[in-house]
């Protein structure tokens, strides 16, 4: 007897808890299917840097969903279940312990892992990076009182840690191989004011500092830079990016340009296939261009507009990108994505905080991007990304003005 | 003390510009006062039901108010969850205008 065919959704995080809720929300009458790699319920990845280390009490993972609300939902969730393969031609995939599962239509959102670190590093060095609950209980308990901690990253990831363990009473010391914090992610002037930050909590931070390698002292870590300094560690926690999961989906013959690459509707280059969150790249019509992101947010919008759009419904994902950090008692806050040829617009806010804005050669707002308590700085963000979604072209003079509210610029 | 039930001033009516929130704290409880797009008063827990966050700092549109952080979004008159990661109601309080000075029931 030919099996039922399910939607089948690989991958149990933000997007695709997010997606296999919006399938049976959405209708679909048959089986939905949830494989998740770890054996817990589905939780949530941000607490993992922030709340989950710094808590007296390891008070568990914070869950997405009950058991109870799998149940009402009929979602069958299968959870430590890895999936080998995908075999398009006859619309199964094959589990772990040989079990084939007929899809009518599959989303892959196999998320990302930490990026290596790519130097020789000795195996019985205490080195970890941070994605699971397993990694953050384990970063956890050796945080204690004078324990000497070292981060290798500058970025959000490191910078959370790091803040955290300082809260624990470690002493901690970031190593950054490029001339400033968050490269990439926040202009120069933001950067500061975090630096500032963990240097006001006594996190040390060495910027310019190539990794050489690691190696195992006793009982501690010694890690070597490039020039030749070294810093003891009893925990070196990596934190130098992710990259997606696509083997899954590259082992399918599926097309990958940057992730598992999707149209705006997030099918992949197999219409019965789609893919959602980290794994997965997409056009973006605001930017036009091909982007994936690693943002909380995204995945489960994305999760959701996949799940809509394997029911047939078509509807394309345009969500203005948008990210927060917390460090210490502040919060940063990025709607949208800019470029150099983008024009900064700084928004003093004084001690409070401040806004940088970003506005393309033609005017339109591209960004936004906030640091303060989230009380001065979340509002105008938020307002800030409805204009980026609506191609607003505001004055960049009054953009500039603590004096003139953002919303009176909002249309 | 306050007891059960009690009328506590929040503050004058001008206070909360329409289509804005302020936050509102007595004793060891916290309230998010909105004033609507009509100009009438509602009062709801202070923090999101998901994360500890304040929702007087998040926006307010049409009968919804949003968390700063993560966009749960619930509805003000009733304190209903509306949108995730919020999915557990708030409680509302009553709120009476009285020569143009509110008062929140609590």
């Amino acid at each position: 007897m030919k099996q039922e065919r399910a939607m089948i959704v690989v991958g149990a995080g933000e997007a695709g808890t997010a997606a296999a809720v919006a399938l049976r929300q959405g209708g679909w009458p048959g089986r939905v299917i949830l494989i998740g790699s770890e054996a817990t319920l589905p939780y949530e990845r941000p607490p993992l840097s922030k709340g989950l280390l710094t808590e007296g009490e390891d008070s568990g993972p914070k869950f997405l969903i009950t058991a109870q609300r799998l149940t009402e939902l009929a979602i069958d969730y299968l959870a430590g279940v890895n999936v080998l393969s995908i075999d398009r031609a006859t619309n199964t995939v094959s589990l772990q312990g040989g079990e084939l599962l007929a899809y009518e239509r599959l989303l892959l959102a196999t998320g990302a892992r930490p990026r290596t670190l790519g130097v020789p590093v000795d195996p019985e060095c205490r080195m970890v990076t941070l994605r699971t609950y397993a990694d953050a209980v384990a970063i956890r308990q050796t945080l204690r009182p004078g324990c000497g901690v070292v981060v290798i990253g500058g970025g959000f990831i490191g910078l959370e840690v790091a803040a955290s363990a300082v809260s624990r009473g470690a002493s901690v010391t970031v190593l950054e191989a490029g001339p400033r914090l968050l490269m990439r992610a926040v202009p120069a002037s933001i950067a500061e004011r975090i630096k500032a930050k963990h240097l006001d909590a006594g996190v040390r931070i060495e910027l310019d500092a190539t990794v050489a390698g690691i190696e195992a002292v006793e009982e501690q870590s010694l890690v070597s830079l490039a020039d030749g300094r070294s810093f003891p560690a009893d925990l070196v926690l990596v934190g130098v990016g992710a990259v997606p999961n696509v083997e899954l989906a590259q082992a399918a013959g599926l097309a990958i340009e940057k992730g598992i690459a999707a149209s705006d509707t997030l099918a992949t280059s197999d219409p019965d296939i789609f893919t959602a969150g980290d794994c997965c790249s997409f056009p973006h019509r605001l930017y036009g261009e091909r982007m994936r992101l690693e943002v909380w947010r995204n995945a489960w919008q994305q999760g959701a507009i996949a799940a809509a759009n394997m029911l047939g419904l078509g509807s394309a994902y345009e969500s203005v990108p948008w990210f927060w950090s917390d460090q210490y008692d502040e919060t940063l806050q990025i709607a949208g994505i800019y470029s150099n040829s983008d024009a900064a617009i700084n928004r003093d806010l004084g001690d409070k905080g401040q806004i940088c804005f970003y506005l393309a050669p033609d005017g339109r707002l591209v960004a936004a991007c906030g640091f303060g308590s989230l009380a001065t700085i979340s509002k105008d963000i938020r307002i800030a990304e409805t204009m980026i979604g609506r191609r607003i072209r505001p004055d960049a003079d009054a953009l500039a003005n603590p004096a003139i509210a953002i919303k009176s610029l909002a249309s | 003390m306050t007891k059960i039930g009690e009328w506590v001033e929040v503050c004058t009516s001008d206070a909360i510009a329409p289509e804005e929130a302020m936050r509102f704290s007595h004793g060891e409880r916290s309230f998010a006062i909105i004033r609507s797009l009509e100009g009438n008063f509602f009062a709801i827990d202070g923090h999101c039901s998901h994360e500890k966050v304040h929702l007087a700092d998040g926006i307010v549109d049409g009968n919804i108010i949003e968390c700063p952080k993560h966009f749960g979004t619930f509805d003000y008159r009733t304190g209903e969850a509306r949108a995730l990661p919020a999915c557990v109601d708030l409680r509302r309080y009553e709120i009476k205008v009285d020569s143009n000075v509110v008062f929140i029931k609590i």
